[in-house]
């Protein structure tokens, strides 16, 4: 059930900062994420949008600030710990196993899940067999919510865009993560298939109760999911709130529309 | 081999079957990937938990229970739970947009609606404000109706278990259950269905269970069906098609029906499952070969040409061989290794191997395509049949195949042509009368009892097998008095891949123009491998490149009706591609995927005026129903195309 809870932070990014070389590309940014929401990251393009994700993911090491999540504040962090740790992400241009099938491109994200030694699994006898068996149940769980039954036997390479998008969320799911790290769901998407992945976004958080950071450019989707918004520009947050004052804000406005020098 | 007897309800069968075939499968559904298995003596005791709960809830006697969903065990164990219980089944098509529904569920008076799923409760709720006297909502899978208002709302799991529970604990209430079995009798409305209404408003079809089960009885033996048979429950609840073969021929045979994992995962699932007794309408079989056609074009050569070398095998042979009729030696031994080679796995690949029997109905069917299935060795058979008849009225016998007739009638079907040459029968499943309509039943019966079918027909002096022409409505002439068949030109353009839907015009008019839809399948692959771009179904659809194609597709039909004499005049002149795919959701079908002719030649009132008055562009705007209910609106410019007329056409000349 989904039940924003305002005292319960899940992650708190504290006074981040991130440069290469000469580019500033977050600029002592701090936002939150309260367990069970809907949290968007917005902003005009190069903004710092996915920079921020990569941060908190642990991909990128930021030079400033700290990072809590579940309760546990650090500075450095490798992706898997992260992944170990209940983040999963979806990335802004598909990353899937292009040759395999959609099914095992979604048991791929098991993988932290498997108990049973290299041996075993090589073998697929006994103790090893017995939990395939229990991952695969948890996937064909995902592929029945996630609708993608007729492709369950397709290599993903062969799928058209949306469906490959699909697939990845599956992937993303298949760990049962706390934070779902969403990177432009819809980029590329038409109508229906936007309107096709915001109705899985919500059934997601809903039905699972995962906590979902999204990047989204389309206004319009991020308006009517995300129960608070982040704005960033030139790698400032120059807005938080819930979506209808991030509307009204004039220095949103002022970044996407551009004003008078 | 099993039978009625003296098992007059459905529910006394189950519990039959439960006894007989305790641990043969009754139902199977394909689920999280597995297909899962429920024995008779299983499902028995689920349905009897189930009905339990039903009556905790408050269904009573006499009560009617709407079903809106695909094939779910969940849904057919509701039909067998109300009838346990007396009351009645009303199964609803689940593409009815909601206005359909709340007609259906409003004239039924159902008290209960079982749906499948969030759609279709969305649906329900959506205009349960126009039904008062509906008071529960159950359903089958919980998706997405997490933050629904619980008041009304019961999953269907949680009313098996609350009356498993309440069986133990009350024996009462278990001892109710088989008195309500055990005073259920024939004469009880087992069902109604509701006609999809090629005109007009949906009319209740109520059948009674010893009507039902006495046809079933005659059909079953008549094709050997067991309890070793299964069928894949695949056509939608509410047709007497489904309803017949997947749920009273199994109780009756006692055979297994398997509900696919979703309507996209049909051909899968039919593969997997390997159906023994198969029933679709033609346009399934059209889409198969359409399919197949489409598969072979991307194939190697080397098999390309084997596939067309022993095509030409089967249609020389295939058909002797079937029904056993002499065959040269040679013939024999290249047909077997045709079979060996190319019919066998064909089949298996479109998972009809272990087909025994399979009958097409519900329209007709075109020769070609009858003549391709019989000759790769499937046994497809004809059937005429109507709801009101409770299904069968003709059936072909094994051995008596022809594709023009739809054959002798049913056992126990007695079939007479009225002097209008309508087909008018009784049978034994015939049904009780029109819920809540006593004019429209007086109108559909003559005054010695038999049923008007509508359809115009005649026996065929050489075979005896009925033939039937057409709707008796819809033959008509052109205005210099030669015959138009509307259905047996469409059904020729239809054969073609790259066609789809076909409504020819004609009746009364001087010549025979077209309007086509084309086969996006087909048309999409035909444009991937030449390069042809285009970015929408209405820029294909218009693409001068795709009306070339077509247009040979037309010249075939004209060349083929110029070798018939009474047909000859009525070749087609003129014909256009539509911009948008005919939509049962812009009533431009029926729920059968059939055309409805005359809606659409109001629809599309200026391009048949285009097409008569010489004009090659014509502009038309219509307005569209999304599967939400929205409306929205296409505009297009459609071009036409002149057709060359095929040898003497004499008639024709005169008239110009």
């Amino acid at each position: 059930m989904r039940a924003p809870n305002a005292n319960e932070i899940l992650l708190q990014v504290e006074g981040v900062a991130l440069a290469f070389g000469g580019v500033r590309a977050l600029r002592d940014v701090s936002f939150n994420v309260r367990k069970g929401e809907i949290r968007a990251i917005i902003g005009p393009n190069g903004a710092g949008k996915t920079s921020m994700l990569n941060v908190v993911n642990g991909f990128y090491h930021p030079n400033h600030g700290a990072i809590t999540f579940k309760g546990r504040t650090r500075a450095k962090m490798q992706p898997f710990e992260a992944a170990r740790g209940g983040i999963a992400r979806t990335f802004q241009n598909v990353a899937l196993f292009k040759g395999m099938s959609a099914l095992d491109n979604i048991m791929t994200g098991r993988t932290l899940k498997v108990r049973r030694g290299l041996l075993w699994q090589a073998l697929r006898y006994g103790p090893a067999l017995a939990e395939e068996v229990e991952h695969r149940r948890k996937v064909e769980e995902i592929i029945d919510f996630l609708e993608i039954e007729t492709i369950r036997k397709v290599p993903v390479g062969r799928l058209p865009y949306g469906l490959q998008k699909r697939v990845e969320l599956g992937r993303a799911l298949a760990m049962e993560p706390d934070l779902l790290l969403l990177d432009e769901p819809m980029a590329g998407m038409n109508v229906e298939e936007k309107e096709d992945m915001s109705r899985f976004i919500v059934d997601v958080n809903n039905h699972y109760g995962t906590t979902i950071a999204l990047i989204e450019h389309d206004m319009a989707v991020v308006m009517d999911l995300s129960d608070r918004v982040a704005v960033l520009d030139h790698g400032v947050k120059i807005a938080d709130g819930t979506p209808d004052e991030v509307k009204r804000s004039q220095a949103v406005i002022d970044a996407y529309l551009g004003v008078a020098h | 081999m099993a039978g009625g007897g003296s098992y007059d309800t459905f529910p006394k069968l189950l519990l039959r079957n439960s006894a007989q075939f305790g641990t043969r499968p009754a139902f199977r559904h394909k689920d999280l990937g597995i297909w899962q298995s429920w024995t008779w003596a299983q499902v028995a005791e689920i349905i009897r938990a189930y009905a339990a709960g039903l009556h905790r809830l408050g269904l009573r006697e006499g009560d009617t229970v709407a079903v809106v969903g695909s094939n779910r065990p969940k849904l057919y164990w509701t039909m067998m739970a109300a009838q346990v219980l007396r009351a009645i089944p009303v199964p609803v098509y689940s593409d009815a947009v909601a206005d359909e529904l709340a007609f259906v569920l409003a004239h039924a008076d159902a008290k209960l609606v079982a749906a499948q799923d969030q759609e279709q409760v969305d649906k329900v709720l959506s205009v349960s404000d126009r039904l008062p006297q509906l008071n529960r909502i159950v359903y089958d899978e919980p998706r997405g109706l997490d933050g629904y208002d619980r008041s009304r709302l019961i999953a269907i799991g949680d009313i098996i278990e609350d009356g498993r529970t309440a069986l133990a604990a009350e024996p009462t209430l278990g001892e109710r259950i088989d008195e309500s079995i055990r005073a259920g009798s024939g004469s009880d409305i087992a069902v109604i269905l509701y006609t999809s209404g090629t005109t007009g408003a949906p009319k209740g079809v109520m059948l009674s269970a010893r009507n039902c089960i006495d046809a079933a009885i005659d059909t079953t033996r008549f094709d050997r069906l067991t309890d070793k048979d299964v069928v894949l429950a695949y056509l939608p609840l509410a047709w007497a098609g489904d309803h017949y073969v997947s749920y009273v021929q199994g109780l009756v045979a006692g055979y297994c029906m398997a509900c696919p994992e979703s309507s996209d995962t049909i051909e899968q699932d039919r593969h997997e499952i390997g159906p023994t007794f198969y029933l679709a309408p033609p346009r399934i079989f059209e889409a198969m070969l359409t399919r197949l056609m489409v598969r072979m074009e991307d194939a190697a050569p080397i098999k390309r040409r084997l596939f067309s070398y022993f095509l030409d095998v089967a249609q020389r042979y295939g058909e002797q061989v079937l029904t056993g009729r002499p065959v040269p030696l040679s013939g024999r031994l290249i047909y077997a290794l045709g079979r060996w080679l190319v019919y066998e796995p064909l089949k298996n690949v479109l998972g009809l191997s272990q087909v025994r029997v399979a009958y097409t109905g519900g329209e007709a069917i075109g020769p070609d395509l009858f003549a391709f299935y019989r000759s790769i060795g499937l046994n497809l058979k004809q059937l005429y049949g109507q709801t009101e008849a409770f299904l069968y009225v003709t059936c072909q016998p094994d051995g008596e195949i022809y594709s023009d007739t739809v054959g002798p009638p049913a056992p126990h079907v007695d079939i007479c042509i009225a002097e209008t040459g309508e087909v008018q029968f009784r049978s034994p499943g015939m049904f009780l009368g029109y819920f809540k309509d006593q004019a429209k039943t007086a109108e559909a019966m003559t005054s010695d009892g038999y049923v008007r079918t509508g359809d115009a027909g005649f026996f065929d002096e050489k075979t005896g097998h009925l033939k039937i022409i057409d709707r008796a409505k819809d033959v008509g002439r052109l205005a210099d008095g030669t015959m138009f068949a509307p259905k047996y030109l469409e059904n020729k353009l239809k054969f073609y891949p790259n066609v789809k839907e076909a409504i020819t015009f004609g009746d009364s008019r001087e010549f025979v123009c077209a309007m086509l839809n084309i086969d996006p399948v087909a048309v999409a692959n035909w444009a991937e491998r030449n390069n042809v771009a285009y970015g929408s179904y209405q820029e294909l659809a218009g693409h001068p490149l795709v009306y070339d194609m077509v247009a040979k597709d037309v010249a075939a039909v004209n060349r083929s009706l110029a070798g018939e004499t009474v047909l000859a005049g009525a070749q087609i002149r003129r014909f256009l591609i539509l911009h948008k795919e005919l939509d049962a959701d812009d009533g431009e079908l029926t729920r059968t995927q059939k055309v409805r002719r005359r809606f659409i030649a109001e629809r599309y009132a200026p391009l048949v005026t285009a097409l008569y008055n010489g004009a090659h562009e014509a502009d038309i705007s219509t307005e569209v129903t999304f599967e939400d209910g929205r409306k929205g609106t296409i505009a297009a410019r459609v071009k036409i195309r002149d057709m060359q007329i095929v040898g003497p056409t004499k008639s024709l000349g005169r008239a110009a």
